[in-house]
């Protein structure tokens, strides 16, 4: 970096600023002339050929015939298709707001947001549009913050001009040249914390024909979040700086909280409807590839740019960046969407839903199949009683019941593989656990089995084992303690409770080989 | 004479503790570290009643007389009253809603000035057994998660255990003025750019004990000297004699 800087310029107060700049930037950006007055006569999404939208060369339509004030809304609420047909002067007000809130169940986050939730507040203007961006800082900010929108044709994106300190606003104004899908962001140093804590949203240029109607129009937006304590880890849990420059974080999620579209948050929409879903990904770190369970893309538009691709399975979202996606549904049931780098789903998050209601297309599916039970019913009766488990848990209040209930979601998806979904094992290889004698010898002993794994010869019911558990220590306390739960109390075995607390006795007893999650 | 005495008594007073030498430290997030010579800090924060004193003695910068030029609207508005802070706030937490200007004329009436930027992330390096714990984890730790937090109601001074140097509540209270804090990292609307935000960020991210000084830094350079800010206290410092 260069500094325009010297001792020589005076040292402090009113108006005597001295300036850091990029001679990189002083040197090469400039604003392009707003150009044509144009429109261009794009149609709505045809497999034709590739198609040229003129760029921001073709961006401006002309002055502002209208003024009008920006309808914003929360994720997952998209603002009405615009339908005018003429450029606007569109004021947007975002007012930035520093919040602790839940990010998981009995878990809270201090969020730093783009009007009050995570993402921010989704801004919908048309191309050619200028629009009036009023930046307020609450004063019960402790950070100053500002805005980088990608939509802006201009350096840094909005960032300079709205650099704001807590219990103030700023102003700037900028033409919506180009026409997409397009994040904004806090810009403020340290950029990637600003971002890990929620500053980011999402911003349609819609084109000056508009977009192709649909049915239900969604906004889903993914994030990566770093804290101290491990995933579900209880109580308030701060940023921790070293997990985000190591990228390896500990929750992934669509809309800023576990279970923010699972349930009774779950997008809803009916068979025979076209669902379009603007999907943003904030990062700071993570590419997501965005999928949803059981359906097709019918369009996407790449990238949240011009250019439309079909039939596509998962579409990538750029860190910073955003698709458009729409798909046509057939088929009544729960369509589950994920970050098909899938560990993320199952273990950091990235699980949201799509309730569909509708009759029944057995031509199309005959509902019979594995998957379909698998796929839609499974996660939607997982996600509720873990949800349950975990909030009477904040609470203190979890019976053996709770406990087995939760167990039962966990036990499908981290031991079934192995010991079946009944608990009968595959003779000589995985021991049963249904009516197990070493288990039932002593069932405490199965927390170090859990934490540690078990390898060597071991006798179960009468039968030979020589082989290798591996340790389930990325699991937490209360997971084993529910997960044991379920097991002793299921399939003929003797009973009892294992509790959270056995767990962590037994665990801060148990050294970890280096590397080894807690 | 008596002016000798005097001053040897001002520089002596407990509330006052010599800082320095000590290790190198960016200056307002200069690119190089610098070496801070000694200097004297106070001990605490200015507190209500210590600037509640002040305005008495100085009615031009009780709020309803203050120069809208040399504060903004909110300075000082949390007070019960244009001379004192009333019953609602605790008088022995850190002032606040003060404006740059206030803070040095406050000083300047205790003989004092604000410290700059170096003098005070010198002081504010230290931990309560090292002069510099920038790289110690849970001292920084500890500094950003209460940078990370929305703000608790401010209480008493003295929350926190002096440092190494004798100093209290550096961090985890408030934000604090310095002399030469607008050092801008980007300002201007047209020449300024949000690059230089990433990039000057770029520098010392791979070190993330700098990003606490780097969050001071971002701060600073949001404000401008009307300013009053509900997060925004500080304290004086002083030349040793020669
Ligand atoms: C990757 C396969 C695998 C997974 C997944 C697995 N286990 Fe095991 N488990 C084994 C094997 C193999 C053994 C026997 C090890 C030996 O031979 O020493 C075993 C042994 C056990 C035992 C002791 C023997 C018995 O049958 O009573 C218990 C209890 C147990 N597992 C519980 C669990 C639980 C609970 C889970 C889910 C959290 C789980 N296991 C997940 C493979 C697995
Ligand atoms: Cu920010």
């Amino acid at each position: 970096m260069t500094f325009v800087d010297d001792e020589s310029q005076a040292r402090v107060g009113v108006g005597a600023r001295r300036t850091l700049l990029l001679s990189l930037l002083v040197a090469s950006v400039g604003c392009p002339a707003p150009a044509s007055t144009t429109a261009t006569t794009l149609s709505p999404p045809d497999p034709g050929p590739v198609r040229d939208s003129g760029g921001s060369a073709a961006g401006g339509l002309g002055p502002p015939q209208l003024e009008e004030v920006a309808i914003l809304t929360d994720a997952p609420l998209v603002p009405p298709p615009i339908t005018r047909r003429v450029p606007a002067k569109v004021k947007v007000e975002i007012e930035v707001i520093e919040a602790e809130l839940p990010i998981s169940d009995g878990v809270s986050y201090s969020f730093w947001t783009f009007g009050g939730k995570v993402p921010g507040k989704f801004i919908r203007v048309r191309q050619g549009d200028t629009v009036e961006l009023k930046l307020l800082n609450h004063p019960s900010s402790k950070m100053p913050h500002n805005i980088d929108l990608h939509a802006v044709t201009g350096p840094g994106g909005g960032a300079a001009s709205t650099f704001t300190a807590p219990g103030h606003g700023s102003q700037f104004t900028f033409q919506a040249l180009n026409q997409g899908l397009y994040v904004y962001h806090c810009a403020t140093a340290p950029v990637g914390m600003h971002v890990a804590n929620g500053m980011y949203g999402l911003i349609l240029v819609e084109p000056p024909e508009g977009l192709p109607k649909v049915d239900r129009e969604f906004y889903v937006m993914q994030g990566d979040f770093y804290t101290v304590g491990k995933y579900r880890e209880k109580g308030h849990q701060p940023f921790d700086m070293q997990k985000a420059i190591e990228e390896n974080a500990t929750y992934v999620l669509f809309n800023g909280a576990e279970g923010s579209l699972l349930d009774n948050n779950a997008l809803k929409a009916a068979v025979g409807e076209r669902v379009r879903l603007f999907v943003g990904n904030g990062g700071p770190n993570l590419v997501s590839s965005f999928h949803v369970i059981g359906e097709v893309f019918d369009h996407v538009w790449t990238e949240g740019g011009t250019h439309v691709q079909e039939n596509v399975q998962t579409t990538l979202v750029p860190a910073g960046g955003s698709a458009i996606v729409d798909f046509k549904l057939e088929v009544p049931g729960t369509y589950i969407l994920v970050d098909h780098s899938i560990f993320r789903a199952f273990n950091k998050g990235a699980v949201g839903m799509i309730k569909v209601s509708g009759a029944e297309r057995k031509d199309v599916y005959s509902g019979k199949e594995v998957d379909s039970v698998y796929l839609a019913d499974k996660a939607a009766s997982d996600a509720g009683a873990i949800q349950r488990a975990s909030s009477a848990l904040g609470a203190g209040t979890l019976t053996r019941e709770q406990q087995v209930e939760a167990g039962r979601a966990l036990f499908a998806g981290t031991c079934s593989a192995c010991h079946g979904g009944e608990g009968k094992g595959l003779p000589g290889v995985f021991p049963p656990l249904a009516g197990s004698d070493f288990l039932n010898a002593d069932p405490s002993r199965a927390i170090g089995v859990l934490l540690n794994g078990l390898s060597g010869k071991v006798s179960v019911n009468g039968g030979a084992y020589d082989s290798v558990m591996p340790p389930m220590s990325q699991l937490n306390d209360d997971e084993i303690a529910n997960l044991l739960t379920f097991v002793v109390n299921s399939w003929g075995n003797s009973g009892g409770q294992i509790s959270s607390a056995q767990v962590k006795e037994r665990r801060s007893g148990t050294p970890r080989p280096a590397g080894a999650a807690r | 004479m008596l002016a000798f005495l005097l001053i040897i008594a001002l520089a002596a007073s407990p509330e006052m503790v010599t800082i320095g030498p000590g290790p190198a430290v960016a200056k307002n997030g200069g690119p190089v570290d610098v070496d801070v010579g000694r200097f004297l800090l106070d001990v605490d924060l200015v507190s209500r009643t210590d600037f509640a004193a002040f305005v008495g003695d100085h009615p031009l910068w009780r709020r309803d007389r203050a120069r809208a030029l040399f504060v903004d609207e909110r300075y000082l508005a949390d007070w019960a009253s244009a001379r004192a802070p009333g019953e609602d706030v605790d008088p022995a937490a850190p002032v606040t809603l003060v404006s740059w200007f206030a803070a040095r004329a406050y000083c300047s009436a205790q003989g004092k000035r604000l410290p700059t930027s170096a003098e005070w992330e010198l002081a504010a390096a230290a931990s309560t057994t090292k002069k510099d714990a920038r790289a110690d984890p849970s001292f920084v730790a500890a500094i950003l998660d209460w940078y990370g937090r929305p703000p608790a109601p401010l209480r008493a001074n003295h929350r926190t255990q002096a440092n190494l140097w004798g100093v209290r509540d550096l961090h985890g209270v408030v934000w604090e003025w310095v002399e030469d804090f607008n050092f801008a990292l980007v300002k201007d609307g047209r020449s300024g750019d949000g690059g230089a935000l990433f990039c000057g960020a770029g520098a010392s991210a791979a070190d993330p004990a700098d990003y606490a000084g780097f969050m001071r830094l971002a701060f600073r350079s949001s404000l401008e000297a009307r300013f009053a800010l509900p997060v925004l206290g500080f304290r004086c410092a002083k030349d040793v004699l020669p």
